[in-house]
């Protein structure tokens, strides 16, 4: 049997959905949000209707049932019970998305504050564009003492840190719940992975109190450590970041 | 009349550059004056030298207060110019665009000796001067907004660039005149030794216009990644430092290449209105040549688009990490997706343009089939292109995933997999073109066989190479890696296209036409995906513009002057798109007008 264009185009999207939705949402436990599965499935209904309507015959074939609805005299009854069924999920839909609800509004989160060209901390300026970890290039010259200051990181994150970024670094903290936004995560490859050290040194030491003016306002609850432990230990506790994780910090070629 | 127009309105953009360039800088010199200066001085007495030393030679950037900008009622200054420019802008990019391809198709035409490619030349350069005019009445526009809204500012620029503003008027002037030479003597100089002339007029006509274009980068650029001044914005002398700043020769390429996609796509829709509105069947398969070969030129140059503007982000993040994370990370990152979702656009209108010609053979039967595999894979790489990393959650759904990032879907949402994406999207948009060329042709080459078994391994084996390139690469090494792996990806993805094309060009060389090719024979939808390639072209023009110049945030030249005008703040996104999406509906409203009239232009009693 030859299913017609328009009820292959209908099958075909509910797969698309189903697998979006169940796939996601019930093996990988890992649902899409609906803003992304609305910008999906927007194009896979466009992707599948360019497919099924490149050709002269294709687009008649698509077309036909909706045609033949609209304009065959002997569909009258069929005609209004479509149109009454559209109306109502329109209906339907618009409802849904217009009721009022206990759930805060969508915000457009920017998750990377940029960070300004220089900053003070520690009664000092720092240029973030020349700004260096001055630990770094013992993981070179002397690994044993690098080894020393990532250890030593590592007790400045497990003793200020880990309550919030947590003891896998992932966000996942005894606080973390606590919090709107979570801690970040930094084993995410979107996080540290694509930052320079001199940011890490920055957000640390200023927290969210030093966020920058612009695309205000901004949400954190970062500390600003630089009342809490001194510079050294910022240094150290990236290294330690960066070691645990197994990111390396951006960097660039010399210009 | 026209001529008139442009005369006119030319004189008047060199007389404002003329007269404003003394009244605004006082104390600007040229390099070689700067340099004589400075020698005398070191012959001087020990306490004459000091006193020179002390005083410079051209002030510091201003530090202007909120009353140093003046207000006329009723207008708002920023959008008056953001309008201007943006309008200027894309009639810019058309008018310098045209003569690059006129030019070749011209070319073409003359190695061929087939009239058609000059007659449709011909009709390409018609429409773009129509639109000359128009681009020089917006240039008046914007420069005079800017002296009227923002006269320190122009000020300060001009002491900078008040000679290179006065080469550009000049420069405009040598444009025009060749344009009109290159225009009017379309058919004086049309045969023999008469067409190579015209030819270099031609040659001569790019090499101003694109030496314009880069002259008003480097202004431009310069805003951004100031070149040639010290920390307090004192210039420094060097004329040519200013100009070839650190992002003037990303902007320059990305630029050219950008012009020549967004000129294809206008005369291809210019065409598709023609096709559509045509009344003989000579007509229809005149336009549907003409819309194939706008089409043809858009997507050419669309291809390597995505390299050139990876270039110059890395570049801009390269000068500025707080430019580079405003960019892409931080307040723009979601008109970044927008960004995404019209460049996914483009190539889906684009490539169902292709699709869809393959009605005018008899022959593409053979390859619909194989069309719903290609349209699958360019739509899974379209969704991989604009996941965001940070995602737009509901608090329910953010409880749902436990955090604000979705462990499979966000690592899509970084440049690997965007770069892995976007080159595989265009190999298998290269691919639709391939089926669409062969679609008529049988091979005769007794080696086609392994012709095609050659094209197919040279694509498998560039699709895993740019796969394990974007995932290896791209999330178990550093970033110095990352992005250094772009390179290969990109190298890849050409790779490919050179050498499937020359194995194509010698596999079909003498092929057998299945049958005759119905030019006019594709459906009117067709038509419309050429419009849609237009006005996303636009739509994305003006975001991606508006995102380029707002990364400089509250800086009229960034770190160097700061812009304490009311209006030195980032409007919302809405805001921005609203303004753009304005921009856009006069815009196309100008061209549909400029279709008009050279439709009535071509009409005869």
């Amino acid at each position: 049997m030859k299913i017609s264009r328009l009820l292959l185009a209908v099958i075909l999207i509910g797969i698309f959905y189903g697998f979006f939705k169940i796939f996601f949402g019930v093996v990988l436990k890992q649902p899409i949000p609906s803003s992304l599965l609305t910008m999906y499935m927007f194009f896979v209904v466009v992707g599948i209707l360019l497919v099924l309507s490149f050709t002269e015959e294709g687009a008649r074939e698509l077309m036909s049932p909706i045609k033949n609805l609209l304009e065959n005299p002997e569909k009258k009854m069929m005609r209004m019970v479509v149109f009454v069924i559209v109306s109502v999920l329109a209906g339907y839909i618009t409802y849904n998305q217009i009721k009022p609800s206990f759930e805060a509004p969508l915000e457009l989160r920017t998750i990377h504050p940029a960070p300004p060209s220089n900053f003070s901390a520690f009664n000092k300026t720092y240029n973030l564009l020349t700004l260096e970890n001055p630990f770094r290039k013992y993981a070179k010259e002397d690994p044993e003492k690098f080894k020393t200051l990532v250890y030593e990181g590592g007790e400045v994150y497990f003793k200020n840190c880990f309550y919030c970024h947590g003891d896998k670094l992932d966000g996942q903290g005894h606080y973390a719940q606590g919090f709107n936004p979570l801690p970040a995560n930094f084993m995410d490859v979107g996080t540290i992975a694509q930052l320079q050290e001199s940011y890490l040194f920055w957000r640390i030491a200023t927290g969210g109190p030093g966020l920058p003016k612009e695309a205000a306002p901004w949400i954190s609850s970062m500390p600003v450590w630089q009342n809490f432990i001194t510079e050294e230990e910022i240094w150290k506790v990236i290294l330690f970041l960066y070691d645990y994780t197994g990111y390396v910090p951006r960097s660039w070629e010399k210009h | 009349m026209r001529f008139l127009t442009k005369a006119i309105v030319s004189i008047f953009i060199v007389l404002a550059f003329i007269l404003s360039y003394p009244i605004l800088t006082p104390a600007s010199k040229s390099s070689l004056a700067f340099a004589e200066e400075v020698k005398k001085d070191a012959s001087a007495s020990s306490v004459k030298e000091e006193k020179a030393k002390d005083k410079p030679a051209y002030p510091p950037a201003p530090k202007l207060k909120e009353t140093d900008y003046p207000k006329i009622k009723g207008f708002n200054g920023r959008i008056v110019i953001w309008l201007a420019a943006q309008l200027h802008l894309w009639f810019a990019a058309f008018v310098l665009a045209v003569p690059i391809f006129v030019l070749i198709i011209e070319g073409i035409g003359m190695a061929t000796h087939d009239e058609r490619y000059d007659k449709m030349a011909y009709e390409f350069i018609k429409i773009s001067i129509t639109a000359y005019s128009i681009t020089a009445v917006f240039g008046g526009l914007l420069a005079i907004s800017l002296m009227v809204f923002y006269p320190d500012f122009m000020k300060y620029m001009t002491g900078i660039f008040g000679s290179s503003m006065l080469a550009y008027a000049f420069l405009f002037f040598a444009e025009s005149a060749s344009l009109y030479i290159y225009y009017y003597g379309w058919n004086w100089l049309n045969c023999g030794f008469k067409k190579w002339v015209h030819l270099t007029i031609g040659l001569v006509l790019n090499a101003v216009g694109t030496t314009l274009m880069f002259l008003a980068n480097a202004w431009v650029t310069f805003m951004m990644s100031p070149g040639g001044v010290d920390a307090q914005g004192v210039f420094q002398g060097n004329s040519w430092a200013a100009v070839h700043n650190f992002l003037w020769n990303p902007i320059n390429l990305h630029r050219t290449i950008a012009n020549i996609a967004y000129g294809g796509s206008v005369v291809g829709a210019y065409a598709a209105y023609r096709f559509l509105s045509a009344q003989t069947k000579e007509e229809k398969a005149h336009y549907d040549w003409m819309g194939y070969t706008a089409n043809f030129i858009a997507i050419a140059a669309l291809l390597p688009l995505p390299f050139a503007g990876y270039w110059l982000t890395a570049e801009i993040y390269a000068y500025s990490q707080q430019m580079g994370i405003t960019l892409m990370g931080g307040v723009f990152a979601w008109l970044f997706i927008i960004q995404a979702v019209l460049i996914g656009a483009l190539f889906l209108s684009a490539n169902y343009y292709l699709w869809c010609g393959m009605g005018r053979s008899e022959g593409a039967v053979r390859y619909n089939k194989y069309i719903k595999y290609i349209a699958f894979v360019i739509i899974a790489c379209f969704l991989v292109w604009f996941t965001p990393h940070t995602l737009v959650m509901t608090q329910t759904e953010l409880k749902a995933l436990g955090g604000p990032y979705h462990k499979y879907l966000g690592p899509l949402g970084i440049m690997p997999a965007k770069n892995t994406a976007v080159n595989i999207m265009i190999l298998f948009t290269f691919l639709s073109f391939l089926l669409y060329r062969r679609a008529n042709k049988i091979a005769t080459v007794s080696w086609a066989k392994y012709g095609n078994i050659a094209q197919i391994a040279i694509f498998t084996g560039a699709i895993i190479n740019i796969v394990f390139l974007g995932v290896y690469y791209g999330y178990y090494t550093n970033t110095a890696l990352k992005v250094g792996s772009s390179v290969p990806q990109v190298a890849s993805t050409l790779f490919v296209i050179i050498l499937c094309m020359i194995i194509d060009v010698f596999m079909f060389k003498g092929a057998k036409d299945v049958a005759p090719l119905k030019w006019g024979n594709v459906p009117d939808r067709s038509q419309y995906a050429l419009f849609l390639l237009a006005v996303s072209f636009t739509w994305l023009m003006g975001l991606m513009g508006y995102i380029r110049s707002g990364i400089r945030q509250h800086w009229h030249v960034y770190t160097i002057m700061r812009d304490n005008s009311p209006d030195a703040y980032t409007p919302t996104i809405g805001y921005a798109a609203q303004i753009v999406s304005i921009a856009v509906i006069i815009f196309m409203a100008i061209v549909i007008f400029i279709f008009w009239l050279n439709q009535i232009s071509s009409k005869k009693h």
